[in-house]
């Protein structure tokens, strides 16, 4: 769909982009299935024609916007980020996005804006899991602080190498934030709200001592039962030593500063 | 009967190496899917925890069926088990780590899913050292209490597949039960046999009376107290 997109800032360029094969095949879409094979197949049924996103609260000009609208408006970029899940194994993919940070601009962020909480698609006649209430709350929610949502590297990806993003890797429209866990970065978005408060997320609802609000990437705070201090690269094989996880996942010198007062083992 | 299950004995050695030859045969082909390494860990994992269940199963199925002669069979299922564990490790040493054994360390000092591992391992390794006849024979009665560890092994593999995942708990849960009913039927048994023992005890004071009443013997032994 995108064949010459610049290249935004803040790709890395020693980054070699994992395989699509591979990113397509092992993606965690839990409103499916918990399995990744049976979840990639079954998010081919996932409706996502028309689509529009809500954007309200702590917002001057609140609304429903069409996505083509949106993009009409904001500028695509090619971003090649690393992607670190919280299970211990990452990527590098080349994602196709616009700032989110320039998006909520459009709407007018009031001062009393502080968080900003997104709301995947809710389809149970579609979604398996939402159909049997299963594991989760539903509809999956994600939330960023303020500064975190305007960060220039926090995206809202609409595609992947090149082309519009696969339905189990999000599509039509997810968030990506680079430095954080892949939880993080919510898929299939409908609704984004500013708010005063911090909004409760799914997996920091379901287990709070093992998924924090923050869940920014950091060797040195274990998962209570896993290491979090290696990573398993897609696309490598055997023999190969796994990676050493960076703090930040390699972004500290953008985002160290955005937690420069704050105890990482404490805020996890 | 006996002899035709002997008969089928070499044949289940070259029957349990089958998951391993389908495991080569998937890695020569790419058929692991997009991260190899943990499918791997997943596939030798559950074989590894199969055998532990069938061998697990066999003294019941002696009970309950009243075949003698399976305990062959169990010796060999163990020895699987403890050969796919031993390749599962291997595999989490040469093909996750590649030996880089500080980052084996921390990752190992980190994981507490993995010390249940490491508890499960260690104990059918002991089993498996301790497996051939001549050491049945010349520990005796310790062999026995020794080889009992293998219900903490299989609680232990269960724990060590339970806490590593994040959400899919359908496989170690299967397990689990499994697990569950086998070690059931150990108590079951034990609870059974304690209370026939309970049972025995006053019939043998009754024939002791009785045998006293009749002059059969002289007096009844006086309780210690």
């Amino acid at each position: 769909a995108w064949a010459d997109l610049p290249t935004g800032d803040f790709s890395a360029d020693l980054l070699t982009p994992t395989p699509a094969e591979l990113i397509k095949n092992y993606t965690n879409y839990y409103e499916f299935s918990f399995n990744k094979k049976d979840a990639a197949n079954l998010a081919q049924n996932l409706r996502t024609d028309p689509w529009s996103v809500e954007i309200s609260g702590e917002v001057e000009k609140p609304g429903s916007y069409y996505l083509e609208d949106v993009l009409r408006q904001q500028t695509l970029q090619e971003r090649i980020y690393r992607f670190r899940c919280v299970e211990g194994w990452s990527m590098v993919v080349p994602w196709v996005g616009f700032s989110l940070g320039e998006l909520l601009k459009t709407v007018k962020p009031l001062s009393t804006a502080q968080f900003v909480k997104f709301t995947a698609v809710y389809q149970p006649e579609i979604m398996l899991k939402q159909r049997n209430n299963a594991m989760l709350e539903w509809p999956y929610v994600e939330g960023l602080r303020i500064d975190e949502a305007m960060h220039p590297l926090t995206i809202l990806a609409v595609g992947m190498y090149g082309d519009i993003l696969p339905k189990q890797n999000g599509a039509p429209l997810r968030l990506v934030v680079p430095w954080k866990y892949g939880f993080k970065s919510i898929k299939a978005i409908v609704k984004i709200e500013l708010l005063k408060r911090p909004p409760v997320t799914s997996w920091n609802q379901f287990a709070p001592n093992e998924y924090g609000f923050y869940s920014n990437v950091n060797p040195a705070v274990a998962h209570p039962r896993w290491s979090q201090s290696s990573e398993r690269q897609l696309g490598s094989g055997f023999f190969t030593p796994r990676r050493q996880t960076e703090l930040f996942n390699g972004y500290g010198e953008q985002v160290a500063s955005l937690y420069s007062d704050m105890d990482l083992r404490h805020f996890f | 009967m006996i002899f035709r299950i002997n008969n089928l004995r070499s044949k289940f050695i070259v029957v349990c190496l089958l998951p391993l030859l389908w495991l080569c045969v998937d890695i020569a082909f790419d058929n692991l899917g997009s991260n190899p390494v943990q499918a791997l860990h997943i596939r030798l994992g559950d074989w590894s925890l199969r055998f532990l269940c069938l061998t697990l199963a066999i003294t019941p199925i002696q009970t309950i069926t009243k075949w003698r002669g399976m305990a062959d069979y169990r010796q060999l299922f163990g020895l699987y088990a403890f050969f796919y564990a031993s390749l599962h490790l291997l595999g989490y040493l040469l093909a996750d780590h590649a030996l880089m054994w500080r980052i084996i360390g921390i990752d190992i000092i980190e994981s507490p899913y993995i010390w249940f591992g490491v508890l499960a391992y260690g104990i059918i390794f002991l089993l498996a050292l301790t497996s051939p006849k001549w050491a049945k024979k010349r520990m005796g009665k310790t062999w026995k209490k020794l080889h009992r560890l293998i219900y903490i092994a299989a609680v232990a593999a269960i724990i060590h597949y339970f806490w590593q995942l994040k959400g899919n708990l359908a496989e170690p849960l299967f397990y689990s039960i499994i697990v569950f009913l086998l070690l059931g039927f150990r108590v079951l048994v034990w609870v059974k046999n304690r209370q026939l023992t309970k049972m025995m005890i006053p019939t043998g004071q009754r024939v002791l009376a009785l045998a006293e009443k009749q002059g059969v013997i002289q007096e009844a032994p006086r309780k210690q107290r």
